[in-house]
């Protein structure tokens, strides 16, 4: 039976044959990508278009346009407000989460006693990241650097700036180790392409008179260029879901409450999700012009 | 920070060309440094979980008093028997692996056969089929989760584990799109000549994948289940919304810690050493990650090691 069947379909051609095998196995993803995210999202869109009430016998649609839309962006006391304050908060610990999972991937690509133990120290985060763990542990102060953010001369230097110079500094004292705590896949990722740069390279550069300090500046960063897209990408995008995200909580709250319902939370949704994808493409393009004038 | 290991060595001859490369010795200076750079970042990133673990064996007095700081006048076990009550351990323990064990298996075994496909086979519309795939990965849960919550109302699976599992039957697990990319590397690593060895012999695409591609995936395959394990167990915003009423997991019992331990110890009836304090909250939050911590330390070298053994790169 078995020896049969690859020439039977030979009849229809090896490149079609090829073909439906591959959609083959790609067809249980196809139909869950349909069924679990296009419909949803599209659903989610037309909610966001609509007054939603959830009624016993199932929801009542009613068509309000764009309405929903403006409210967020303009009646809504909190909404921009605290999306203003995640892109912030985005921005800074991007930078932050990239060089120092850079750092410790360095770091871990050497040669040292003791790696083992301080590569268990720096992944163990990735194990234990969870909402409301990092709930408990904020609210009981543990996730600011150790005893710099309570020191009196900081919040009285932090008191003379101004809020938008503020918040971003205190927000970064504060919650500088939860920061880290989201570097450890990227340092993965990091050591992977560390891993894959020829050794060759470096030996020919130090043969030309090259210092370890210039080979780093002209061979290390430069092949890791793409690496960084891919880890400051992956930063973002694990922050904007991370379950204790403002703005995220805040959708959530505004699902169930009386003002805001269905239709206004999925407007909000959406609107999140475009700055979401607006912060991706920043990060693209600041990231990889770079590349091309090392290259 | 980045630059003090760098900057040391142009006046130390003996180091400069090992510092990226080598596998002789660094030199004092470099060495000292490096370790005390190592240590302090080590210590910042296990702060947290240090203070969390003495702060949760500190009794009620110690807590009051300023001078107790890190070492705790006596070890007081009085926290973790109020968590483990108030968590309700046994039973929120077991439902917390069934929630990140069963659709992470799943998972696993889906991703697989998509990675297979699109790593071996050649048809059209691929690279759109990538740019999905990681499309999934980037649209936030709250732009499909009340759509999807509502056909599972319609379907009464809410509170049931199903609502994890379908999903990821489908291939839309928890970040699936990750585990479909490392599965695509590790099959596009590996030679072709076994499978058409194979086909030569007439076994089916079928077969050749399940004895001899998935064999040789085992790494790619523990990784995955090791991955996606930790995370379902830690994500929490679609398991509130899908499980809420139903299947009660250890993050969810933690959410709202407060909740519950006011509904056993009511604060108006116990005394004031039995009253909520952040020792208790801690060692609640202790417990949550115990597991975690014991099956990272056990499998830890497949965390570390991860890097070596699959392209977990999402090149």
């Amino acid at each position: 039976m078995t020896e049969r069947k690859p020439f039977r379909f030979r009849g229809i051609g090896l490149r079609t044959r090829e073909s439906l095998y591959g959609y083959g196995f790609v067809f249980l993803w196809i139909i869950g990508f349909v069924v679990f995210t296009m419909v949803p999202l599209v659903q989610t869109f037309f909610f966001s278009l609509n007054q939603v009430t959830v009624t016993a016998t199932g929801i009542d649609l009613r068509p309000v346009q764009w309405d929903n839309y403006s409210r967020a962006l303009v009646t809504d006391p909190t909404f921009v407000g605290l999306l203003i304050e995640y892109v912030i908060e985005t921005l800074v610990s991007v930078p932050i989460a990239i060089i120092f999972s850079l750092i410790i991937a360095l770091f871990l690509n050497l040669n040292f006693k003791f790696k083992g133990f301080f590569r268990t120290i720096f992944f163990l985060p990735v194990v234990i990241t969870s909402g409301p763990v990092i709930q408990e542990l904020t609210a009981q102060g543990a996730t600011s650097v150790p005893g710099v953010a309570n020191m009196g001369a900081i919040t009285e230097f932090l008191s003379t700036l101004p809020s938008y110079l503020s918040n971003p500094v205190e927000y970064l004292l504060t919650s500088f180790i939860l920061i880290l705590w989201f570097s450890g896949v990227q340092i993965l990722i990091y050591l992977s392409s560390l891993q894959k740069i020829d050794k060759s390279v470096y030996e020919a550069a130090s043969i030309d008179g090259a210092s370890a300090w210039e080979s780093f500046w002209k061979i290390t960063l430069p092949s890791l260029s793409t690496t960084t897209i891919i880890n400051a990408a992956y930063t973002i995008i694990t922050l904007s879901h991370f379950s204790e995200n403002k703005v995220i909580k805040y959708i959530y709250s505004q699902t169930y409450a009386v003002q805001g319902g269905i239709g206004y939370s999925s407007a909000m949704s959406f609107l999140y999700f475009f700055v979401l994808l607006l912060l991706l493409a920043v990060t693209f393009l600041v990231l990889s012009p770079r590349r091309e004038q090392r290259r | 920070m980045e630059s003090n290991p760098m900057v040391k060595k142009p006046d130390l001859t003996t180091i400069k060309t090992f510092l990226l490369g080598g596998r002789s010795s660094y030199g004092m200076v470099f060495t000292v440094l490096l370790y005390m750079l190592l240590l302090a970042i080590g210590f910042v990133y296990l702060y947290p979980l240090l203070f969390m673990f003495v702060t949760s064996l500190k009794s009620p007095t110690d807590l009051l008093n300023p001078m107790v700081q890190w070492v705790p006048t006596s070890v007081y076990l009085g926290n973790y028997e109020k968590a483990l009550r108030v968590l309700d351990y046994s039973t929120t323990l077991v439902s917390s692996i069934l929630v990140s064990v069963l659709p992470s298996l799943i998972t696993a075994a889906v991703c697989s056969l998509v990675g297979y496909g699109l790593a071996r086979y050649r048809f059209t519309g691929k690279n759109i089929l990538f740019g999905l795939i990681l499309a999934t990965f980037i649209i936030p849960a709250q732009n499909t989760v009340i759509p999807q919550m509502l056909m599972y109302k319609d379907l009464g699976l809410l509170g049931n584990i199903l609502a994890l599992i379908l999903p990821a039957m489908f291939g839309q697990g928890y970040r699936s799109a990750i585990f479909i990319l490392i599965f695509y590397q590790t099959f596009l690593s590996f030679p072709k000549v076994l499978e058409e060895a194979a086909r030569l012999d007439g076994a089916s695409d079928l077969r050749i994948f399940f004895q001899v591609a998935l064999p040789a995936a085992a790494p790619a395959f523990i990784i995955s289940i090791i991955f996606s394990t930790v995370w379902y167990w830690n994500e929490t915003y679609l398991t509130v919304i899908f499980l809420e009423g139903g299947i009660q997991t250890l993050p969810m019992q933690l959410a709202k810690f407060t909740q519950a331990y006011e509904n056993l110890y009511p604060p108006g009836m116990v005394n004031i050493f039995d009253r909520l304090n952040e020792a208790v909250k801690l060692a609640g939050t202790f417990l949550n990650i115990l597991p975690l911590l014991v099956m990272y330390f056990l499998l830890q070298k497949w965390f570390v090691e991860s890097v070596d053994r699959s392209g977990i790169t999402g090149e």
